[in-house]
């Protein structure tokens, strides 16, 4: 039998649709690897009973010479914060605990419209609050290049999967680089496209102005199979965007020529480790010149105010997002009840964990009477500004490079007793969700103890076309995207 | 020392559309609890909210009917709190930036004439219901995500008349633009009442109370009149007067603090991140306005200046906007404007008020109510007749009124000689009453015309009958 799970989702999705491949195969080989693997890794929280027969379907639906859709037969996992309908969601906090949605993500309607396989469920930091996977209600997850280690998070989970060959494809959300942070930590690619661009609605929200869905992937190509079916417009959220969508899988590039790349020297300086520093300069820079790249410097001066603006709108938006889990209507209802605020208090007490607490206080705080204009919405000014440099960058430059992280994947437990260290992990992601402009992540390398390194593409709005072409075109010159972590 | 009250009234108003602010589930009242309901509106995580750009058309003409500026830029605002029929917990409502400003509504006491003004109207959607039963409360959201306007009046009435006239006016006017059905009782209209007293001619006002749980305007009216009385004693007692929310008791006729930390809240406004900004332009604002009704109280008084009708009359014709809107277009097929509003507010009128429907229910075509005025009009049908027997047939059938009087044979008799035989014969049976009548005891006429009308079967043209029998007399 061939080694499906190293095999692109794209040459998968050709074949079975073709007929050459048969999608219960597939899933079967993906489900023997999960069991196997998941338990040392804890990257799935659930896996579906149901998945043989839903793979039967797929091969039923082109045995009756139907055609199937773009991601025939592809395994995909599903952050715990994606809602579907019957099925357990949870954001992976207790206070979710039993809640299956009466309701599909549009995302997860388009990936079935695809033919796409829903395999289960990723683990992830509780309501995706945290850059270490270690919130979870479900425990944390290990990273497969050493289980000792975080993977990154919020969507840990999905960033594991996917590197550990447990699935091709998965689905994270982003929020202050809850993708491609992880995707970086776990030597994978990880894409936020453009605010708008995906739809939000069956996202759980954290926070509604940053939130943004996109794909994990091992090759640039399947991020793009994947985002050809999830992006687009969505009358049911209004900030999605009604605009045309590429064929992120046409036009590739063969050649730099012409291109402009910004880099970013204070990104490059304070606070990022020297081994992500060079390997950047040296695997990266000195490719893109080789392929006629020019670099040029480029200033987001008021990108040193993205941490403070990234925690005062996350955490004031997610104090509202947050309130509708009073015990009153779904999920965890605290035992301990006698009256109505008892519902409420030991509810949310007893059901939410202490970094998801720590946020809803903070944010309460920012938006309190008197607070507001000195702390929310000064935070909306500076996102504007931070917007303001883009622009100005972007008029001399088609993308900007800068890295992900400024470490390496930390031990566990490492980082958890000093928040505002643990904050500081999202140092070069925030910007882009502050902006709302898209971001990919893709390994460029490794560390001298083997753990992978990510950089990160910053396009243009809507410009998640330019970031893939770019990612592509470096993977056809580099094979760091191949290695993959011995478990 | 004497003292004087500031009135300002909160009002919510229900937008008569068909479906919620932010989803697609219907609004309609009495349904089985939580029958109308979706994820959406039943705060689900990961739903969205969706504007319902009807409602928001909906608003602007109100706003537009009210006289106010309409904001080319508003949006939408989250007010957070906790309450079991909040399944979000937080309100969508605007808060900084509302659509409309400004604006007023008149008002007349005792024939002066001012206008009432406006500090804001905004949208936001309603809450849900709780039903408290002995084994506990139950949460009903048929009613979370209803589109409401909450329309705010500065504290610019002084008197319980005042504001009694201003919700009567305000009403009016939202019922005539037909942008809610304002019924009290199912809750489409609601009104909060703050209420301060300060002794006359000081500047700043008194400590404001608010006043809920008002069902209907003789509510208001009394709960202000009330809390006059109240405050001022107690400010004459030495106390003071504490901002604080009281419910109006109706059983007792009294307001009684409502026990709630309701004061304590703090809302923590911050915009709406679901919901891009409310957008107009000076070509959709223009649009809605030309939707925008004639102002009741401007058609009264065109009624009484240009058609010469009495006060009473056009009051009752411009009550509502569909009856003013019959009587207008009865109008240009029958030009007698007293006639029909003479008939609309008696034999119509009581006809919809034993069915217990609307005129725009009413079943009698314009075209065949305006050919009965007309065969009235030129004697083809005894008036009486008309109203007691053509009429009933009308309703129920909406014929051509000239087919009834023919089938049923009701049509005048206008034929002189026919008369004059029904007049002798009536004479020659009451030779008392020509005696009387010879001698200028002019009362003795009815009996000889009621003798006639009778043989006639009522049919005989009164007005020929009367000239015969003068025409006898005389002779
Ligand atoms: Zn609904």
């Amino acid at each position: 039998m061939i080694d499906f799970y190293k095999t692109s989702a794209v040459e998968i999705a050709k074949n079975v649709k073709s007929g050459e491949w048969k999608a219960v195969d597939i899933a079967q080989t993906y489900l023997d690897r999960i069991n196997d693997k998941n338990k040392s890794l804890n990257a799935f929280i659930r896996i579906y009973d149901d998945v043989i027969e839903s793979a039967q379907a797929i091969d039923d639906k082109r045995n009756n010479g139907k055609p199937l859709g773009n991601l025939a037969g592809v395994p995909i996992g599903i952050k715990d914060n994606m809602c579907e309908k019957n099925r357990l969601t949870t954001a992976c906090s207790k206070i979710l605990s039993g809640y299956k949605p009466p309701y599909n993500a549009t995302v997860i309607d388009k990936i079935e419209q695809q033919d796409g396989l829903i395999i289960g469920k990723t683990n992830m930091d509780e309501f995706a609050m945290g850059s270490s996977n270690e919130t979870s209600f479900y425990g944390a997850v290990n990273n497969p290049f050493d289980t000792d280690r975080i993977p990154g998070g919020s969507s840990g989970g999905s960033a594991v999967a996917v590197s550990a060959g447990l699935t091709p494809l998965s689905l994270g959300s982003d929020t202050g680089g809850s993708i491609r942070q992880p995707a970086a930590l776990c030597g994978v690619l990880g894409m936020k496209p453009t605010y708008g661009r995906v739809s939000r609605y069956g996202l759980m929200a954290y926070s509604s102005s940053l939130d943004q869905i996109g794909p994990f992937a091992r090759y640039s190509e399947d991020a793009a199979l994947l985002l050809n079916s999830i992006a687009g417009y969505d009358n049911k959220d209004s900030s999605s965007v009604d605009i045309e969508k590429p064929d992120y899988l046409e036009n590739k590039i063969t050649s730099l020529k012409g291109k402009k790349i910004g880099i970013v020297r204070s990104f490059m300086d304070e606070g990022l480790s020297t081994e992500i520093k060079t390997t950047i300069e040296n695997n990266v820079i000195d490719v893109l010149k080789s392929l006629g790249a020019e670099i040029i410097e480029v200033e987001l001066p008021h990108s040193k105010f993205g941490i403070a603006a990234y925690y005062l709108v996350a955490t004031a938006e997610a104090s509202s997002n947050l309130g509708r889990y009073d015990g009153i209507h779904y999920g965890f209802r605290s035992e301990n009840i006698n009256d109505l605020e008892s519902i409420y208090v030991n509810s949310r007490s007893e059901g939410f964990g202490p970094e998801v607490i720590r946020r809803i206080l903070l944010g309460t705080f920012s938006l309190s009477a008197g607070y507001y204009e000195e702390y929310y919405n000064k935070a909306t000014k500076v996102r504007r500004l931070i917007l303001n440099d883009y622009i100005s960058a972007f008029k001399n430059v088609d993308a900007i490079l800068t890295p992900t992280s400024p470490t390496c994947a930390f031990k566990k437990g490492e980082k958890s007793s000093n928040p505002i260290e643990m904050y500081l992990s999202d140092i070069y992601t925030v910007c882009n969700n502050l902006s709302g402009l898209p971001g990919i992540s893709f390994n460029c390398g490794f560390s001298k103890e083997g753990l992978p390194i990510g950089a990160q593409f910053t396009g243009n709005v809507f410009e998640e076309n330019e970031l893939l072409q770019l990612v592509n075109i470096f993977e056809k010159n580099s094979s760091h995207h191949l290695t993959t972590p011995n478990i | 020392m004497e003292f004087e009250a500031t009135i300002g009234l909160e009002v919510h108003c229900q937008l008569g559309t068909n479906t919620k602010l932010f989803c697609g589930c219907t609004t309609l009242f009495a349904q089985e609890p939580n029958s109308q309901t979706c994820p959406v509106c039943l705060g689900h995580p990961g739903t969205l909210p969706v504007l319902n750009k009807k409602v928001f058309e909906y608003a602007v003409k109100a706003g537009l009917a009210i006289g106010c500026d309409i904001q080319k830029f508003s949006k939408f605002d989250r007010k957070n709190y906790y309450y079991p029929d909040l399944p979000k917990a937080y309100q969508i409502t605007q808060f900084d930036k509302p659509f409309a400003l400004k604006g007023g509504i008149e008002i007349n006491i005792k024939g002066n004439k001012r206008v009432v003004k406006l500090e804001r109207i905004q949208i936001e959607e309603d809450a849900g219901k709780l039903i408290h039963t002995a084994d506990g409360s139950l949460v009903d959201l048929n009613r979370a995500g209803t589109p409401l306007i909450e329309i705010v009046s500065d504290p610019d009435m002084s008197t319980s008349e005042e504001a009694y006239q201003y919700l009567v006016n305000l009403k009016k006017i939202l019922k005539y633009n037909e942008v809610s059905d304002c019924e009290m009782q199912e809750g489409s209209l609601r009104c909060d009442a703050n209420i301060s007293v300060k002794p006359i001619g000081q500047k700043e006002l008194g400590t404001k109370v608010e006043v809920k749980n008002l069902n209907s305007f003789r509510y208001v009216q009394a709960a202000i009149d009330y809390e006059i009385v109240r405050q001022i004693q107690d400010i004459q007692n030495g106390n003071k007067i504490s901002q604080e929310t009281r419910l109006w008791d109706v059983d007792n006729g009294v307001t009684e603090p409502m026990r709630s930390k309701e004061g304590a809240h703090d809302y923590r406004f911050f915009p709406e991140p679901d919901l891009p900004p409310l957008i107009l332009t000076d070509k959709e604002i223009e649009k809605i306005k030309s939707t925008v009704a004639e102002p009741p109280l401007k058609r009264k008084e065109r009624f009484i200046s240009e058609l010469k009708l009495s006060e009473y009359d056009a009051s009752i014709l411009t009550e509502e906007k569909p009856i003013a809107d019959y009587f207008e277009n009865a109008l240009k097929e029958f030009n007698k404007p007293k006639e029909i509003a003479n008939w609309i507010s008696n034999d119509i009128s009581s006809y919809l008020n034993e069915k217990k429907i609307g005129i725009d229910q009413f079943p009698v075509s314009i075209e065949n109510m305006t050919s009965l005025w007309k065969l009235i009009d030129d004697g083809t049908i005894n008036k009486k007749i008309a109203k007691e027997k053509v009429f009933p047939l009308l309703v129920e059938s909406n014929k051509n009124p000239s087919e009834i009087i023919e089938s049923e044979g009701l049509a005048g008799k206008n034929d002189s000689d026919e008369i004059r035989k029904w007049v002798e014969e009536a004479m020659a049976k009451n030779q008392k009453a020509v005696d009387d009548l010879k001698n200028g005891k002019d009362k003795a006429k009815g009996s000889i015309v009621g003798m006639v009308m009778k043989a006639s079967k009522g049919l005989a043209n009164p007005q020929i009958v009367n000239k015969i029998i003068d025409d006898i007399i005389n002779s």
